[in-house]
């Protein structure tokens, strides 16, 4: 029997949480700006309303009146499906990111996450592949010499960085033993000796290290920002696009960077996971117990989960205007020469541990 | 003519400018590449020519020093001070100690922006945005300084044959020795970012690197030349305008590759700033321009106030300064190598010829050189650290 209760929250959730990743899109194109102005000592957009906080709104704006150009000789159909097949990916991923622990109201379980899949991971790393499609056909589909590179560029990244990814992922697949993110979250809040969470990041250093540099890699942003390569490839993949075609592009980058920080968060940081506190309140061993009210317990795990996404969003600004570009043989050699065999040593390292019962 | 033949098969050719973001100005690269790899290239320059030489010789001496500001564009002061001393060579006379100390420090505040926009763009093309913008923010003061001084911040026109234009306001000293102590932050702050970042050495090291003696038979000089080992400065060299009174270190590098050349850029801005410390502190007094009705123009009060002040001032305006017959080079080190002009007089008020040798054609035609073999992006990497400027190539 279909549940439409239950249907109907989760259909509500969906659209709360994609109109919640178009908001966060839109400022997080404004933080970037305002971030990257105060580590260069300007001020940044401040004009369009309080602080500029309306900037988005008047981007947006201008990018609907643009005009709409398709290179002549350009593949139209391509053209056109590149900008979305580079932002869907990126919205759907998000589908699986738990951002909070179950709720129950009045006897129904509720998952603070879009889709409870027994298969989470291996959903974000199918749905992930797919957003570099749209970079590829866009770069291809253009007819621009430049655009052709720097499509060719993110495919050789793409194809280097998704392995070392993947290493990074199965050593934390063989800690918590699960593929659904819930799960994996959850796990982390148990405590390692008696004392400290089972945060990713202190179970899986080395793992952490190669996940953060793949993920980077993984969203084109500096210092692997190459296939869009500003100074050299003029846009990159981007170069013949203008007006929302071209916004897609940007707000694609954007919802990666932010399903990007919610995985470090999820996999690493004990995602909605706030150390000590459980169902019913803090517990601290050996101190004793602080009750809470569940509601309350729920809203201190989101606000926990968006503090943490947001870290790694200024994290992301933070390494973007800090450190210079690859170059395409180094960014290549990194992934294949240093990152692999260090995926693969974690691998071993955990098995290892795992065996010795350590963690 | 330009032309360009692809040498290998199966490969692409790609048009890098006249307009392109690491161009930084109107340079036309051909680049024809397997893969990524450059296997040949070619270079068109000449979008930005304008003539500059031929129109010197329809120009008093003086009413040349506007068209110097347009050719580095990036330090105007250096062309002006440079062809002012060539032609006071053709004259023969000497500015007084003060014109020449002031010259000095103009100078060497004219060097460390140029320098600051080198290394600032250059690294900007590498993709460290950041500190493009600790750098601008000084290169604002200089300008502002310029500013006040000059009253122009880009077409500065700041010397005339003889000396320069007028004695500094009041405040000046001040003013160069608050910059004196803000400068260095911004150096040491880039500095810590970049010069043991281990992207920026991966990107820069081994990348464009010449040997001493390629150097010399391109005919480099400036900092290109000295990364490659050689401490040639004709401020120590064949010193002039008093550099033989300051004591300053030329820094070299060893290998000749983009790594070197900034560092030799850096180490450049804090000798420069060594310079303007000593010149401010015995900047002597007296006049700034030669004791010459011939060439120095009357003050501005006999010019308003005296019939023959006037009569002075249109003679010179309308006339101009008559050199006699004879020929003259002279080089200075400017900020990206040897600048000299090469002025045949033929005794009239207007030079028969006037030839301009600019640092940037030497250093550019080595370019295909230096690229070839390497990545689109070590291409950007080497052209933003050789500092072409179009103005200065094409004239």
């Amino acid at each position: 029997m279909v549940d439409y209760i239950t249907v109907a929250i989760y259909t509500l959730m969906s659209v709360l949480v994609f109109v919640l990743i178009l908001m966060t899109v839109a400022f997080l194109t404004l933080a970037e700006r305002r971030v990257s102005a105060f580590m260069q000592d300007r001020l940044g957009p401040n004009r369009v309303g309080p602080w500029g906080l309306f900037q988005p709104v008047a981007d947006g704006l201008k990018f609907i009146m643009k005009e709409d150009v398709t290179p002549l000789e350009a593949n139209k159909v391509l053209y056109t499906v590149a900008p979305l097949l580079a932002i869907i990916p990126a919205m759907l991923t998000f589908a699986v990111v738990p951002f909070g622990h179950d709720l129950f109201l009045h006897g129904r379980v509720i998952n603070l996450q879009i889709a409870n899949f027994n298969v989470g991971i291996l959903y974000i790393f199918a749905i992930a592949s797919m957003g570099i499609f749209g970079i590829i056909i866009g770069g291809w589909a253009s007819n621009n010499k430049y655009s052709l590179l720097g499509g060719l560029r993110s495919a050789s990244q793409f194809i280097s960085y998704e392995i070392s990814m993947g290493l990074a992922v199965i050593g934390i697949l063989m800690v918590y033993g699960s593929l659904k993110l819930n799960d994996i979250a959850l796990y982390q809040g148990s405590l390692w000796f008696n004392a400290v969470p089972k945060w990713g990041v202190l179970v899986q250093p080395l793992g952490f290290i190669v996940f953060l540099v793949s993920v980077f890699a993984e969203t084109n942003r500096v210092p692997f920002d190459l296939p869009e390569a500003e100074s050299e490839l003029v846009g990159g993949y981007h170069t013949e696009y203008s007006s929302m075609k071209f916004a897609f592009f940007f707000m694609g980058e954007y919802a990666n960077m932010i399903t990007a920080s919610a995985l470090i968060a999820t996999l690493y940081f004990g995602g909605w996971q706030v150390p000590y506190l459980h169902n019913i309140g803090f517990i601290i061993p050996k101190l004793g117990i602080v009750h809470l009210q569940q509601w309350l317990v729920a809203i201190i795990e989101v606000l926990s989960f968006v503090v943490k996404v947001g870290f790694f969003l200024f994290f992301f600004l933070w390494v973007r205007w800090t450190l210079p570009r690859f170059r395409f043989d180094q960014l290549t050699a990194l992934g294949w020469k240093v990152l692999i065999p260090l995926g693969i040593l974690n691998i071993v390292i955990t098995g290892a541990l795992i065996m010795l019962r350590i963690i | 003519m330009f032309t360009f033949e692809k040498k290998k098969k199966d490969t692409m050719v790609l048009n890098m400018g006249p307009s392109h973001n690491a161009t930084h100005g109107t340079l036309r690269i051909v680049l024809e590449l397997d893969g990524e790899k450059i296997v040949n290239s070619n270079l068109e320059i000449g979008y930005l020519h304008r003539g500059i030489e031929k129109m010197a010789e329809q120009r008093t001496y003086n009413g040349f020093i506007p068209l110097t500001d347009r050719m580095n564009y990036v330090s105007p002061i250096m062309n002006n001070i440079s062809y002012a001393l060539a032609v006071e060579k053709l004259l023969g006379i000497e500015v007084p100690k003060r014109g020449q100390y002031l010259r000095v420090i103009m100078n060497e505040l004219t060097r460390i922006a140029d320098h600051l926009v080198a290394v600032g763009t250059n690294v900007v093309d590498i993709g460290a945005l950041t500190n493009y913008f600790y750098f601008f923010k000084e290169r604002e003061r200089i300008y502002d300084l310029i500013e006040k001084f000059v009253g122009a911040r880009l077409t500065t026109s700041f010397t005339r044959v003889g000396g320069i234009a007028r004695d500094v306001p009041d405040g000046f000293e001040s003013d160069v020795k608050s910059l004196l102590k803000e400068i260095p932050k911004s150096i040491q702050d880039v500095d810590k970012l970049l010069t043991k970042n281990r992207i920026f050495m991966d990107r820069t090291i081994d990348v464009g690197s010449m040997t001493q003696e390629k150097a010399l038979e391109y005919g480099f000089t400036g900092p290109v030349l000295r990364a490659t080992g050689l401490a040639w400065d004709l401020r120590k060299t064949q010193p002039y305008s008093s550099y033989e009174d300051f004591q300053f270190d030329v820094p070299i590098g060893e290998n000749g590759d983009t790594y070197d050349r900034y560092l030799v850029r850096m180490e450049e801005m804090r000798q420069s700033l060594r310079i303007i410390q000593q010149a401010i502190d015995n900047l002597p007094g007296g006049p700034v321009s030669v004791d010459d009705p011939h060439i120095t123009l009357p003050p501005k009060e006999d010019v308003y106030n005296t019939m023959e002040g006037l009569i002075h001032h249109f003679m010179l305006i309308m006339y101009g300064i008559k050199a006699k017959p004879g020929y003259v080079y002279f080089g200075t080190e400017v900020a990206n190598g040897e600048l000299g002009f090469y002025i045949v007089s033929d005794g009239q008020q207007y030079p028969y010829r006037l030839k301009v040798r600019p640092p940037c054609f030497a250093i550019f035609q080595a370019f295909p050189e230096m690229i070839q073999g390497h990545l689109i992006s070590d291409a950007v990497a080497i052209l933003g650290s050789l500092n072409i400027v179009a103005g200065e190539l094409d004239r």
